[in-house]
Order: C-alpha cells, then structure tokens, then sequence
C-alpha cells in the first residue's frame, strides 16, 4: 500500500518535471536535489532506494521518449526542408559536393522560372477547372443518390445498396482498360470530358453521406410532407445544411484528388492543353542533353506542395473526418 | 406501403448515379472478365472484325512472361517490408506521442504533415535525395544522403541512378513508401490509444507490470481492430503501389540503365493499354483482384482469431 501511494505521489510529480525537459542535465540535477530532501524526510531506507530507482527509470524513459520522437520528426520534416533548401539555390550552390544547409543567396526568382518553364500557370487552370466542375456534379449526384437511399422507398433497395457497396471492393485499375476503350469510342481523348465524367459516381462518397442523412431524425422529413414541402425542397433546407461538414469533407477530398491524379490523366488527356498539374511535373525541367536544373524543380515541386499543406492546415478535421472511415490516401 | 408513384421519383433521384455506373463500372468488370478469358484478347483487332477463342491464355500467358513476374515480385516485396514495418513504426510512434503531454500535439502536427502530399511531387524529392550527379567513382555533387553517409564514414552508394542495383532501388522505394504510409496508421492507431480504458493500464501498475509486458500483453490486444485496419488498407494500397515509383523514377520506372527494373502489377496493366494488349491487362487486373482479395480475407479471418473486441 505504501508503495502504491509514493507511485502516485511520483506521477503526480512527473508532469511538473517533464515540461521542461529539454537538457537531461537539468533533469538530473533536479533529481539528485530531491533526492537529498527526500532522503532527509523517509525513513525508510528500503522503499526508498526502489522508489527513487523507478524515479530515475521514469525520467531517463521519458527522455528516450522525447529523442526517439525528436529523431522521427527529424526524419519526417527533412524532405520538406529539403525542398525548400534547394528550390531557393542557385544551379552552381546546389552542384556543391557539400550542400549548404540554407542558400547562401535566396533565389526566389527560381519560383518565378519554375511557373514559365513548366507551364504552371495553365496546368494550374487546367487542374482548378477539372476540379471545380467533377466536384460540383459529384456533389449533386451524391446528394441525390444518398437522398434516395437514405428516405424514399423503392422495390430492391437494399439489394442495390449492397451491390453498390460491393463495387468498392475491387481495385480501380480493372475499370480503367474498358474505360480508356469507352473513353476513345465517345471521341472523349484530349479533352476535359475524359478527365471529369468516369469519375463523377463515387460509391464511397455515396455511402458517407447516406449514414449521414439516416442520422437525421425521419420524423422532420413526415412532418414536412405534411406540411406540403416538395423533396427537393427538404432535402435543399434541412438535409444539406445538416450534412454541411461531411458535404464539406468531400469537396476537400475530391479537389485534393484532381490535385493529384498522375495516372488517368496521363492516359486519357496528356496535351498541352488539357494537361493537370501533376504530370506536367515531372519531366517538365530536363533539358536537351539531359540535364536537370534542380532548383527550378525543386521549386515546382514545392508550388504543388503548398495548397495541400494549407489545406491540412485550416482544413484538417474535415480531411480527417473523411479518410479515417475510408483508408484512402489524399 | 409504397406506392408507385414514389418509386417512380426514386428513381428519378437514381439515374444519373446509376447510368454513370452502368457505363463506367459495370460494364468495366464484365468486359474485363469478357477480355481476359478471350484469348490474346485486343479492343482493335475486334473492331476490325477479329475473333477470339475463349481459353485462359491470357492467363498462363502473363504467367509466363519475365515481365510480369518480375512485376508481381517487386510488388510483393514492397508490401511484405513496407506494411509490418510502417505498421510497427506508427505503433511505436503512436503509443510515444500517447504517453507524453508537453508537446504532444506539435508532435502530432508534424507527424500528420506528410499526410496530405502529393506522391509524384515528393517522390521527386527523394529522388533529389538520392540521386549522384556523375558516376559514382567521379561524381560532382553525391546527393544530401551519401553526404550524410560520408560524414558517418561510410562509402558513398549509387541508390538510384545507373550503377545502381535493384536492392539499393528497393531500399529508397521502401524509405519513402514508409515515410508516406506512416501518417495515416499514427493517426488511427494514436486515436485507437485515446480511446483506450486507462483502468487497464491502472490495473497493470498495481499489480507492477513491466513496461514491455503492458505494451505487449495490454496496448496492442486492445488496439488490434486498428491494426488489423491499417494492416490490410496496407496491403490494398501496397498492391496497387505505382505513382511513389514513377515520383522517384519518372515514367520510366527504373534506372535509366535498366527501364522497367521496378515496374509493378498496376504499372503492368498500364504498360499493355497502348500497346494494344487488353486481354493481357484484363488478365493481369483479374490477378490483381484476386490477390487483394485474398489477402484481404487471411487479414480478416485472423483477424476476427486474434482479435481482442
């Protein structure tokens, strides 16, 4: 029992000592001083010497905590700072067999270079139209299909439901070959058509929103029939506004996948005009006999990143709220 | 009861969904299964008024070819070391940022932030990473990670470029497929832990558990559903690994001496589309179905052996 208590009595010191736990020194100083005061106060001289060893094993594993994580996030951020770090260089800074570890001028003018070169400005159009109209028309067609699945009544629903549901169990490059065939038998090749209409039905989407709209009490949708009010008109003045955060997480989720998708486009739509940003990416800053001006890449590179980190940023939890249920990557 | 008319309206609300996936994803799985079992199976030649015998040698076909073999093992490789490895990572990293209070969301924040990056765009980035410019024997600048390894005293290695090996290859891929995996299993398994019961682990240093034993014996039974969750969402993504390898490669999809080294399933189905070879793809994403599938079945019967609900 004593022992259970100088447990407590150690936790609830532990916070305090944590805080400012960044030298172990410092931590071990404060250690050694404790030790002494409480050395003069138990008399004990058994559960002491166990108490104050798992006092130590606490803070040096706390330590080892913290350095194991500062270590990992070491690990996570480099890339990121290294982009940064080589997109503002200059071509010769870079070439150095020891890189600097910050430019020793700022080239920003890279950034400037990065959006003539590889066209950034039009792919960056080419990529916000695509996503603009695919996630308006998804949203209309989500909406509509998870209304009907969630309150009107129809022969063979929940069959439909389930087959519905069963579709997203196979991976999307099975549909892929017979789209690309349809795709070119509608005459759809190079144009923004190819990259927006295959895509519009999500499934997944679908369900997100049908479990929400069944957590809206059934009782508002009868008292508005009573009252006279068309479907549409409900779903316009209670359902949407109640499912704003989850129609919320699916526009987020749907820009950001125009945002990134390589490889349909590059099958369907890859020219000059209909080209989305990621693969104007990639080969964009090679030159004639091979060579590639890093910086400017690097710089390209951190362009594309930018929105998405702004988006984590302000938009977290709606990301969150959507990819925690699905395993899809942004 | 439901009346008519209402049905009608339903499926007024249905159509467009509904048409949209008839043309898009129904038809899609019948003529893939259609292609892949007619054989040597080409959307041209049919058009030309070509037939096809049924038979499965598209199958036997692709089996054999050292392309796609190559495919399936590089592939498999990727997910059987990326999966466990980003799966015992993040449940470290997790139960780390679980136990401590000052900094912890900082922490989280910064863990997250690979989260949301675009694969090309950062593949490029450990491609810079990586990447010698000149020869190895000669170079001009070695690239950030031989500079760290000549700083340990090592010598410098040709990761991606053209004296490079597959396993100096496969080990950037698995770098930087970890480094991307890992922010979604912290998060599932991190908000796994919150909601875990703390009168567990109360119990556990009452009766003087040991740290490894409560790890072990505690944490991870009681996270399991979640493991379980990131392992197989693992294994599905794994499967379908391609654009971390064109971010790193480029379209090539392997050293420029040796184009194709790291191709994958999903990168072989894609080869075959332009050059006219739909039968072999239909037959290749069939495989790749079947794969997942059955991975993701084992995942779920163990899961539902060894899981703690």
């Amino acid at each position: 029992m004593v022992e259970n208590k100088e447990n407590k009595i150690i936790e609830e010191q532990q916070p305090l000592e944590v805080e400012k736990e960044e030298s172990t020194l410092e931590v071990e100083s404060k250690e050694n001083t404790k030790e002494a005061t409480s050395l003069n106060v138990m008399h004990e001289a058994n559960l002491e010497h166990v108490s104050n060893k798992q006092k130590v094993v606490k803070i040096l594993v706390k330590v080892a905590i913290y350095a194991f994580l500062i270590f990992m996030a070491i690990i996570v951020l480099f890339p990121f700072y290294w982009m940064i770090n080589s997109s503002l260089k200059s071509v010769e800074e870079y070439k150095l067999a020891v890189p600097t570890m910050w430019p020793r001028r700022l080239m920003f003018s890279n950034y400037a270079d990065a959006f003539q070169v590889a066209n950034l400005g039009r792919l960056f159009l080419n990529t916000l139209f695509v996503g603009v109209v695919s996630t308006a028309l998804s949203l209309v067609i989500t909406v509509l299909t998870a209304f009907a699945f969630a309150r009107l009544e129809f022969k063979g629903k929940n069959a439909l439901f389930g087959a519905l549901l069963a579709t997203m169990m196979i991976p999307g490059e099975l549909f892929t070959i017979t789209n690309y065939g349809t795709v070119t038998a509608f005459g759809w090749t190079h144009t923004f058509t190819a990259l927006i209409v295959p895509f519009l039905v999500s499934v997944f989407y679908i369900y997100l929103l049908r479990q929400n709209f069944m957590q809206i009490p059934n009782e508002l949708y009868l008292a508005a029939k009573v009252d006279g009010t068309s479907d549409i008109k409900y779903l316009w003045k209670v359902m949407i506004p109640l499912a704003l955060p989850t129609l919320i997480s699916i526009t987020i989720l749907k820009m950001m996948g125009a945002w990134n998708s390589y490889i349909w486009p590059n099958l369907v739509a890859n020219d000059e005009a209909h080209r989305m940003i990621t693969n104007g990416l990639r080969n964009a800053f090679t030159d004639a006999s091979g060579e590639t001006n890093m910086p400017r890449q690097m710089a390209a590179v951190a362009i594309v990143s930018f929105p998405l980190f702004l988006i984590f940023i302000f938009l977290r939890k709606y990301i969150m709220k959507g990819v925690s249920r699905s395993g899809i990557k942004g | 009861m439901v009346d008519s008319k209402h049905q009608w309206k339903a499926w007024l609300y249905l159509a467009p969904a509904i048409i949209l996936l008839l043309i898009f994803t129904v038809w899609p799985i019948i003529n893939t299964i259609r292609m892949a079992f007619l054989n040597n199976y080409s959307l041209q030649s049919e058009i030309g008024g070509a037939t096809f015998s049924i038979g499965i040698q598209n199958f036997t076909r692709i089996l054999r070819y050292k392309e796609f073999k190559r495919a399936l093992l590089t592939t498999t490789l990727l997910c059987v070391i990326t999966v466990p490895l980003s799966t015992i990572l993040a449940l470290i990293i997790a139960v780390c940022l679980n136990s401590i209070k000052p900094l912890s969301r900082f922490f989280q924040t910064i863990f997250f932030l690979p989260y949301v990056t675009n694969s090309i765009a950062i593949g490029m980035v450990f491609a810079a990473m990586f990447n010698i410019v000149g020869t190895i024997a000669n170079f001009n600048t070695p690239g950030v990670v031989n500079n760290l390894l000549m700083a340990l005293g090592f010598n410098p290695i040709d990761w991606i470029n053209t004296s490079s090996t597959y396993t100096t290859n496969m080990i950037v891929m698995v770098i930087y497929i970890v480094w991307n995996a890992l922010p979604f299993k912290i998060l599932i398994l991190l908000g796994g832990l919150q909601s875990v019961n703390k009168q567990y682990y109360e119990a556990a240093k009452i009766d003087g558990t040991s740290r490894f034993r409560t790890f072990t014996r505690i944490t991870v039974p009681l996270l399991s559903p979640m493991i379980a969750y990131v392992v197989i969402t693992g294994f599905i993504g794994g499967f379908k690994e391609y654009s971390s390898i064109v971010g790193v490669f480029g379209d090539s999809m392997g050293p420029a001496s040796d184009k194709g080294r790291l191709n994958t399933i999903v990168g072989f189905i894609y080869d075959a589309l332009p050059n006219l070879q739909q039968g072999r793809a239909s037959a290749a994403a069939l495989i790749l179905f079947v794969i997942i599938f059955a991975v993701t079945m084992v995942n779920l019967y163990v899961g539902k052996k060894r899981t703690h609900y």
